[in-house]
């Protein structure tokens, strides 16, 4: 297929995915809000969801001044949802995905195609809404609903060619890199106070983390135990049944990977090989003396250097 | 006090005018019956879903020099224009013969050019600037430059139809034909169990098989592509329709480059050879290395792979030369000159303002006539004498003095309206009509046109780029006609003759 189809195809998926996991991080955050144990003074509880999307330094130029260098949660609720100025506010997601399918419609089925739009269309009636006085729960499921759709739509009508596999591909890229940042900055901010473990607020942090990768009853029916941030850690990162873990979307990745490059020896490849063989062979325990941070970290920038040669592989052939 | 208006013939109303007892003309008949027997307001609201519909689907058209935000939609009607078979046939066989002819003619005058040693044609054509001096001796597949023609037809009365204008470079609007109609199905599906209505669904496939059929000689399984400016061009939409109708790329000139006298397109798996390009872009900004140099949107290099035959173009490069009003007032002599047939299709007269005689005339009766750039086109650049003021007149006096020559006159046409939904209800509005002619091992064209509309009230510019809207257009089968005749509310479905014959 055409290079330029399958670049677009393959950032369509993950920007659709991108607002899906916003959304997430948003409506996990606002229901801990609501939480009349969370201790946590508002800014406490905003700040991870802006470093989830590695805009912290963005948003303090742009809203400080506003709200008395203070994060507040209208101010993080706007800024990643709807902030046009914000490359990665779910607004720009969407707004991209729909842009991307525009210019290859022709690649995809037409109810694929008439999903996004439609999507983009729908989009309208919340622009200019506050958010977060009030909606906010509403949007996040809207915009969950919505991906959900997307997926469906793909997988139930398109072809099973190369550019069904690109779509599939741009979705697991970045679901990967998504799952790996909020565990990232959860872990992070919660082990200093180890020996708090077990407390109430710790059960709501964790349990939300959980809920916000739609894992919470997946543990229950796992582990039948308290929640404990190792396991947590060990089902989102190698746990190959639950599908937003880093090895799941492994598991996709490079079998995608392996059938678009053919016979071709291909960087890309080798690379999802390897990364996929540390999630399928790796030991938590030795996760954690490495320190989880690092391998999150590292699996991080892996992933982003695994795009990148998948664009140089498939979407910037040189004539 | 308004003007007193001269009666127009109507598609639907023998004499619209005289409203007391409209006569409605016979294949309008069950339609006029449905009408009567529907809610007042269904038509609205079908109105209103189609619009929903167009746009979730993204039938929409850019307006340029607007943000990307505002794509839209052409304005839809669901009043149906219908013609009689009879009609049709005449229409078609007209259609065909002349783009026959003009064919002839574009491999004429870029080889041995016998219509200019026959006086026919002027040797002045030669120096058009869509004469392109580049095609001078390049022999293309099957001699066929306009694959694809769009000829525009109006009409004056009951049996007068005349060819406005043909479209041979990058004529666009078939999407709307084919769309229109699928709308039309979804809305009214009883009307098409009233109506034995001719598909025209198949276009994409008939264009296909032309294509391919025009690749270089010796290529068995030939790769067609659709090369469009991009997603923000106008007729994006319709340039991506019609490459998912076919199943073939949709390229845009980064997309292709060219080697070793072959043009291939990037992809996944490395470079592909491209064998039949249907190209959307015009002669200017094909290739930056001959023509706009400034061109980002065409392919360096592909013209003189074209030259070669390393690859086809359709339609050819240098076709404008013969869609020209210029070359119009010349296409029932060249009929005549390379089929020696009579033209089934009548050119509106049309006076030559490089002629003393036919430019006096025109300065002396500008208020009554229609003028047009000669190489003007979507109702740019010209003067509707009735509808133009005092001043407006004047102006346009001044730049037909200071070029005679960039311009043809005609009388104004009454053209046909018919019935449109506008904000007060049913009421006529002016129409023309588009069918595409097809041109590959045979010249054929499917059942089916492009309607414009005109939305305004007395307006006669149907372009969509002047607020234009489309309708579908019906063209009838045989067989039906005894139908409606014996039966005006046909009950059930009527889909066999054997049905019809036993009610």
């Amino acid at each position: 297929m055409l290079s330029r189809t399958a670049d677009h195809l393959y950032w369509m998926a993950r920007y659709i995915e991108r607002a899906e996991n916003m959304a997430r991080v948003l409506d996990v955050t606002y229901n801990m809000s609501l939480v009349p144990n969370a201790a946590e003074s508002e800014a406490a509880l905003w700040l991870p969801a802006l470093e989830i999307s590695g805009n912290v330094e963005a948003y303090e130029r742009d809203y400080f001044q506003r709200d008395n260098d203070e994060y507040t949660a209208a101010g993080v609720i706007h800024y990643l949802a709807m902030d046009e100025n914000n490359p990665s506010s779910i607004y720009n997601s969407l707004r991209s995905a729909r842009e991307n399918a525009h210019a290859v419609r022709v690649a995809m089925t037409s109810e694929t195609w008439e999903n996004i739009n439609a999507l983009w269309l729908e989009f309208s009636q919340f622009i200019g809404q506050d958010l977060a006085k009030n909606g906010l729960r509403e949007f996040c499921d809207w915009v969950k609903a919505r991906s959900h759709l997307f997926r469906g739509v793909c997988f139930g009508t398109m072809l099973r060619d190369d550019a069904f596999s690109f779509v599939r591909l741009g979705t697991f890229i970045e679901r990967a890199d998504n799952t790996a940042r909020l565990l990232d900055v959860k872990y992070h901010l919660l082990l200093p106070e180890q020996e708090e473990i077990g407390g109430a607020v710790d059960y709501y942090e964790w349990s939300a983390v959980l809920r916000s990768v739609s894992a919470f009853q997946a543990y229950q029916k796992i582990y039948s135990d308290t929640i404990e941030p190792w396991r947590v850690a060990e089902l989102l990162v190698l746990r190959r049944d639950m599908p937003r873990s880093l090895h799941a979307c492994f598991d996709e990745i490079t079998p995608i990977l392996e059938q678009l490059s053919g016979a071709r020896t291909t960087e890309c490849k080798r690379m999802a090989g390897e990364l996929h063989a540390k999630l399928r062979f790796g030991k938590m325990r030795d996760i954690f003396q490495h320190g989880l941070h690092e391998f999150l970290d590292e699996f991080v920038k892996s992933n982003n250097k695994l795009g990148a040669e998948i664009h140089k592989t498939f979407f910037s052939i040189a004539t | 006090m308004q003007k007193s208006t001269p009666t127009f013939f109507d598609e639907m109303q023998l004499n619209a005018a005289n409203s007391n007892m409209p006569d409605v003309r016979q294949i309008y008949t069950a339609y006029q019956h449905w009408l009567n027997s529907i809610p007042r307001d269904l038509l609205d609201s079908k109105r209103q879903e189609a619009e929903v519909l167009f746009r979730r689907v993204g039938i929409t058209f850019n307006v340029y020099g607007e943000d990307d935000g505002a794509e839209r939609l052409i304005p839809f009607d669901v009043v149906p224009r219908i013609l009689a078979a009879q009609e049709w046939s005449k229409l078609s066989a007209g259609a065909i013969q002349r783009v026959r002819a003009l064919n002839m003619f574009l491999h004429d005058i870029y080889h041995q050019q016998e219509i200019i040693r026959a006086g026919i044609v002027p040797a002045s054509i030669l120096s058009h600037s869509q004469y392109r001096p580049e095609m001078f001796g390049v022999d293309v597949p099957q001699q066929i430059y306009a694959h694809i023609a769009g000829i525009d037809l109006v009409r004056t009365s009951e049996s007068q139809f005349y060819v406005l204008e043909d479209n041979l470079r990058t004529p666009s609007g078939v999407s709307y034909m084919l769309e229109d109609r699928k709308m039309m199905m979804r809305l009214f599906p009883e009307l098409f169990r009233r109506y034995s209505i001719a598909p025209v669904d198949h276009y994409p496939q008939v264009l296909l098989k032309n294509l391919r059929a025009v690749a270089q000689a010796g290529v068995h399984e030939p790769t067609v592509v659709v090369l469009s400016p991009g997603a923000y061009n106008s007729a994006y939409f319709e340039h991506a329709f019609l490459a998912q109708q076919m199943g073939v790329e949709l390229v845009e000139g980064p997309d292709l480059f060219v080697r070793n006298n072959a043009v291939y397109m990037r992809t996944t798996q490395g470079p592909q050879r491209v064998d039949v390009i249907y190209r959307r872009i015009d002669d200017d900004y094909l290739d930056p290395l001959v023509f706009n140099a400034n061109s980002m949107l065409g392919v360096p290099g592909l013209l003189s792979v074209y030259r070669n035959g390393g690859v086809t173009l359709a339609n050819a490069v240098g076709t404008g030369v013969a869609d020209d009003k210029s070359t119009y007032i010349h296409v029932p002599a060249m009929i005549k000159f390379y089929l020696g047939e009579e033209p089934l299709l009548e050119n509106v007269p049309t006076y030559e303002l490089s002629k003393a005689d036919d430019l006096a005339y025109t300065l002396g009766n500008l208020a009554e006539l229609v003028v047009k750039e000669v190489q003007g086109s979507g109702g740019y650049g010209m003067l509707v004498g009735p509808a133009a003021s005092k001043k407006e007149l004047e102006n346009f006096k001044q730049r037909i003095i200071a070029n005679p020559t960039n311009y043809i006159a005609q009388p104004t046409l009454a053209l046909s309206t018919c019935p449109t939904l506008v904000e007060a209800g049913i009421a006529p509005r002016h129409v023309d009509l588009r069918p595409f002619v097809l041109s590959g091992k045979t010249v054929t064209l499917v059942p089916g046109a492009l309607c414009r509309v005109a939305m305004k009230e007395g307006s006669l510019v149907v372009n969509s780029s002047q607020g234009g809207g489309t309708k579908d257009t019906w063209v009838l089968q045989e067989e039906h006609q005894e139908v409606q005749k014996q039966m005006p509310d046909v009950r059930g479905k009527v889909e066999t003759n054997i049905e019809v014959a036993t009610c």
